[in-house]
């Protein structure tokens, strides 16, 4: 009964935090400190930013590896399918129900008006957080060629971003191997 | 026969979605696009816009959001019931899902102190910035002439922007530029 209790609670925390988090990823992560370090005590401060740079450096969305982490360090592979449960339902179930409707009324021209001035604005929003991004990542004079070649590859070139991504580890890992030889010489 | 053939290849291009979508968030939108507009053709440019709208309006985050909508959608667009479409839902998002629970599978149970780990930071002091670079080119490939229709669309891009980085809230922006284009683009 105990444990029945445990999962339930990791996927109630995560199923609340998937359904008022807007914008995913990075405005998560206040709320995911509240709810995990502050009222439930599962991680200390210190536990958590590790849970943090893990959850950055492997691949998917950062809420799901969050949610993963946290439900795997309680109970187990089964507390992390309970927690990635919680927090998958919340918008799974918001974006069925707005698929069903939107279909409905897409081609309805008073909503493509709505679109219309809607359209602009996302591309706005996905270019707003650049700067600030380029900051946390550690972008400076040296590497900005790194950013500008991706931006412009993948636009301009059509390249895959999983090319991209590939091409980038590999490149991170052969300058260390190269710095390693160097100083054994 | 078609619609197995159609599950599958959502189930490949969303877990490919997965395991390759590094930093999150619009970091993996030029992927999501590249694999169900350009690739698939599940959806349209347009489209794909409208999801991404949707995103930022709703919680969650806009991986799921993706795998949802497009399920059901690239499914009922070819003439399945609704009943199918939910399943191609189900079917996406459990393909997203899988790569990270995977790894982080591995990862607790090794404990791999990946922080730290020199081959590690390495490999992320490239990923990173390479990331940036690729939420730019998110950005770049949405600039067209299907999101950008005339120069209002480029005034509502510029009010917009300015005041997102000013720290204006994004659901209300969403909301002001969809009453924006009520007014704008009167019938």
């Amino acid at each position: 009964m105990q444990i029945i209790k445990q999962y339930w609670e990791l996927f109630l925390v995560f199923f609340k935090i998937g359904a008022f988090t807007f914008g995913g990823g990075y405005a998560m992560i206040p709320l995911i400190r509240n709810e995990v370090v502050k009222k439930k005590e599962w991680l200390n401060d210190s536990e958590f930013i590790d849970m943090l740079a893990i959850a950055q450096s492997i691949p998917g969305p950062i809420a799901l590896n969050t949610a993963l982490f946290v439900g795997n360090r309680r109970m187990g592979f089964k507390g992390s399918l309970f927690s990635a449960a919680g927090i998958i339902l919340p918008s799974f179930i918001i974006i069925l129900l707005i698929a069903i409707l939107f279909a409905q009324f897409r081609d309805n021209p008073l909503v493509e008006r709505i679109f219309k001035g809607i359209r602009p604005a996302v591309v706005a929003l996905i270019a707003a957080p650049l700067l600030g991004l380029s900051r946390s990542a550690g972008v400076n004079r040296k590497n900005l060629w790194i950013p500008l070649v991706v931006a412009l590859t993948v636009w301009l070139l059509k390249i895959s971003p999983i090319f991209i991504i590939l091409a980038a580890i590999l490149l991170g890992l052969s300058h260390l191997a190269y710095l390693k030889i160097l100083m054994k010489k | 026969m078609e619609l197995i053939d159609l599950y599958i290849a959502l189930f490949l291009s969303f877990f490919k979605i997965g395991l390759f979508g590094f930093g999150g968030g619009y970091a993996m939108l030029p992927l999501i696009q590249r694999e169900v507009v350009e690739l698939h053709g599940w959806i349209s440019v347009a489209d794909f816009t409208d999801i991404v709208a949707i995103s930022q309006t709703t919680p969650g985050p806009i991986a799921f959001n993706s795998a949802t909508y497009i399920g059901y959608s690239a499914v009922t667009e070819m003439g399945f019931t609704t009943g199918y479409g939910i399943l191609g839902s189900a079917i996406c998002t459990l393909a997203v899902s899988i790569p990270s629970l995977i790894l982080m599978t591995l990862v607790c149970a090794f404990f791999f102190r990946l922080k730290g780990n020199p081959w590690m930071e390495s490999s992320l002091s490239v990923l990173k910035p390479a990331i940036i670079g690729l939420i730019a080119s998110a950005a770049l490939m949405l600039m067209n002439g299907n999101n950008f229709t005339d120069y209002k669309s480029w005034i509502i891009f510029g009010v917009v922007l300015a005041a997102s980085v000013k720290k204006v809230d994004p659901i209300l922006l969403i909301l002001l530029s969809g009453v924006a284009g009520l007014l704008l683009y009167p019938t």
